[in-house]
């Protein structure tokens, strides 16, 4: 007889994984739709956040104290990679700003291992990972603590896009540049600003994904996890990073467990990538993405 | 004795002062080329084994100056654990005079240098991996998979399950998971788990976790459903971490995981934090810095500042002292060599069959400092792992605990199918099998 409740929980789980996704998508998405630069550093500014925090914890920086410093430097760091490497890039062809981050990721791992070493770290964020159970289905604490700070994250770019001045600008960039620029918008500024969120979004990720994975190098790798999200979702789409990543949780998860089995399992990383390329196929901006009309 | 004469002869002496002195140098130096690896994704391990090799080879030198008077000396090229940097040091270093032997500790390294060490008759160390079927000296002269390859592993890890159940005999109608990296490395053992569970009965499943696993959701659902007595991991890297916490997530006893020997360190346990207490791994080095040879190591080599680790907490750490333990046999078999050839530099083929004639019984063990440290190793030329025994761990929160005795693996039972393959290796690549360790090696 089908197990259901088997199902159930590998859904859940898949979800849920799904939103962990997504929190990396977002970093991916709030760059893209405002620069139109698909920014492959995102994972080594994730890595870089989580080795940053962990390390100053470890050397004796209270926890509150830590988080504020890494996040002073996340900021920064982004305001530095805008104005050293993309600002003199502007203009450019997209694949030449796409190499340059993924130039930018290999300098900003190397730079995290030398300043703060190749060794492993464990990161207590004070939430526990034992299971609840639920009418027979265990539900991960984390992975609801993070679904709960990915709402958050989201209910706050949503207040922040639609009640600040820079959110509005940054909305103003994504929908026309050349229009923003005409109405007397800074560019450089409001791309200073959004590198930096990225800067902070990256240190949310690193976080959680650190308490997940353990802070290690391996972490710059959850990269790869946002790509299909974002080709589901659409890259400049926020609320698509949020939904891409759920289903390619769910997909993940419920190929890996009822179709991996006739393939000799370990199908769910080329699944998601799979229902990824099919979706391209049918619609290439993705569920959420803007569809690109071009007068010719 | 005009100007220019006295002016000839001064740099005539000079010349053969420095020519003597150059020849002095090489014909007392033993050279070990490293292609460590101490940035990018898996440096962690990287500096703890290179850094332990390096502290062993300093003691000898400090300590004894040198291997009968003969100095080891080293260079490392970085190579990031990918293959083709591997090959680009190898290529770089190779003409090196008195290349003792090769350590990568790299599967891919390895495999890649086979035919290239075999050409340049030099010898390839791949100490706890590599491919199994070089255990069989008649057809790999040249590698040695020193102390443990993958199916004796495999054998001792059952074993010591056996063990925990009262007798082999227990372990039928037993249920185990493996839970194996998606990787070459990952499924070599997937036919002899299936060999074993049809010895001794017991039933059993193996999920595959896609590279590099830091997404095991799905797997630990399945394994919570398949119920099993006892999950064998497998891993590497991230995965280790991740499968604990994702088992701590599911409700899966940590003591009922046993990893493999590349699931077994600090790294592999520190990341998951509460999750991997009680967790259990197969080693064929116990950890711990209270052996007298570390104790050594401290005293001499930190002592005069030229330790190799920059945090002293990982002397003692299971890389370290996998480090140590590959420092020993090394330096070992280059004296055994020495006793047959002469207490000079030796050539790459001298010091093979110093490594064909590696025997260490416990009492010398005991003698280099390592009693409890390591169990025993005794090479052949037709047995090159040595028949070396194992130990488990269990991490207690904050350091490995040993928990079994020295456990040997069923080397008669895994022989046959190690000649086997290595018959077939040969076959395939026209090698022709040595018939004794006299015989010369055929290129």
């Amino acid at each position: 007889m089908f197990d259901y409740q088997f199902l159930i929980e590998v859904l859940i789980g898949g979800l849920l994984s799904g939103v962990m996704y997504s929190l990396v998508a977002i970093g991916f998405v709030l760059i893209y739709k405002t620069s139109g630069v698909l920014n492959f550093a995102q994972g080594a500014m994730l890595l870089f956040a989580a080795l940053t925090f962990v390390s100053l914890v470890e050397r004796g920086t209270p926890f509150v104290a830590a988080l504020a410093a890494t996040l002073a430097i996340m900021i920064a760091l982004g305001i530095a990679v805008e104005r050293t490497v993309l600002r003199p890039l502007v203009n450019q062809p997209p694949i030449t700003l796409f190499m340059a981050t993924l130039g930018l990721s290999y300098v900003i791992e190397g730079a995290a291992q030398l300043l703060w070493g190749t060794q492993v770290h464990g990161l207590d964020i004070g939430i526990s990972d034992t299971p609840f159970e639920v009418a027979g289905v265990l539900i991960s604490r984390l992975d609801l603590f993070a679904a709960a700070v990915a709402g958050g994250l989201v209910a706050l770019f949503a207040l922040f896009f639609r009640y600040t001045r820079t959110g509005l600008s940054f909305r103003a960039v994504a929908d026309d540049q050349f229009a923003a620029l005409a109405v007397g918008l800074r560019l450089p500024r409001v791309w200073g600003a959004v590198w930096a969120v990225a800067g902070i979004v990256a240190l949310v990720g690193g976080l959680l994904w650190g308490a997940r994975l353990g802070v290690q190098f391996s972490l710059s790798l959850v990269v790869l996890k946002a790509l299909p999200v974002l080709v589901l979702g659409g890259f400049d789409s926020i609320a698509g990073a949020i939904v891409g990543g759920l289903l390619v949780g769910a997909i993940e998860k419920l190929a890996e467990v009822y179709v991996g089995p006739f393939f000799g399992g370990g199908i769910e990383v080329w699944a998601a990538y799979v229902v990824a390329l099919g979706f391209l196929l049918i619609r290439p901006s993705g569920l959420f993405g803007q569809k690109l009309v071009e007068r010719v | 004795m005009n100007m220019f004469r006295r002016l000839k002869v001064t740099m005539g002496a000079a010349l053969a002062v420095g020519l003597a002195s150059t020849l002095a140098v090489h014909a007392d130096e033993q050279f070990f080329p490293l292609q460590s690896y101490r940035v990018g994704p898996y440096a962690a391990g990287g500096t703890g084994f290179f850094g332990g090799f390096i502290d062993y080879l300093n003691l000898i030198n400090i300590r004894d100056g040198g291997v009968n008077g003969v100095k080891v000396t080293w260079d490392e090229g970085e190579t990031q654990y990918e293959v083709e940097r591997g090959v680009e040091v190898y290529e770089r270093l190779k003409s090196r005079p008195g290349t003792a032997a090769w350590n990568p500790l790299s599967v891919g390294i390895a495999y890649a240098m086979i035919d290239r060490i075999t050409k340049d008759r030099v010898p390839l160390i791949t100490i706890n991996h590599g491919r199994t079927d070089s255990t069989d000296g008649r057809v790999f002269p040249y590698v040695f998979p020193l102390l443990l390859n993958p199916y004796s592993e495999t054998s001792g890890m059952v074993n010591y399950l056996a063990s925990r159940e009262g007798g082999r005999d227990k372990l039928k109608g037993k249920k185990i998971v493996v839970l194996y990296h998606g990787s070459p490395y990952g499924k070599e053992t997937i036919p002899i788990y299936k060999l074993l569970a049809d010895k001794y009965g017991f039933s059993l499943e193996q999920i595959e976790v896609p590279h590099p696993g830091n997404e095991q959701q799905s797997q630990w659902l399945s394994i919570r459903r398949a119920k099993p007595d006892y999950v064998v991991l497998r891993g590497w890297g991230v995965m280790n971490p991740v499968a604990l916490k994702t088992a701590q997530k599911v409700g899966f006893p940590a003591d009922h995981i046993i990893g493999n020997v590349w699931s077994n360190s600090e790294e592999d346990v520190i990341p998951a934090g509460d999750a991997a207490k009680g967790y259990i791994a197969i080693t064929t080095q116990a950890s711990g810095a209270e052996y007298p040879v570390l104790q050594q190591v401290i005293k001499a080599v930190y002592g005069a500042n030229k330790g190799n680790l920059d945090d002293k907490k990982r002397i003692g750490s299971v890389y370290h002292n996998l480090g140590i333990v590959n420092g020993i046999l090394n330096v070992e078999a280059i004296r055994t060599a020495q006793a047959k050839f002469g207490k000079r530099t030796l050539t790459g083929d001298e010091v093979r069959w110093g490594f064909e004639h590696l025997q260490l019984d416990p009492a010398r063990v005991e003698a280099l400092g390592a009693k409890g440290l390591f169990h025993s190793i005794n090479v052949t030329w037709d047995n090159h792992e040595g028949d070396g025994r194992v130990t488990f761990q269990q991490w207690d929160g904050s350091k490995w605990k040993v928990v079994s005795d020295w456990i040997a693996p069923d080397w008669a039972f895994l022989r046959p199918i190690i000649e086997k393959s290595s018959t077939a290796y040969a076959k395939e690549h026209g090698i022709k099998i040595r018939a004794s360790g006299e015989d010369p090696v055929s290129q």
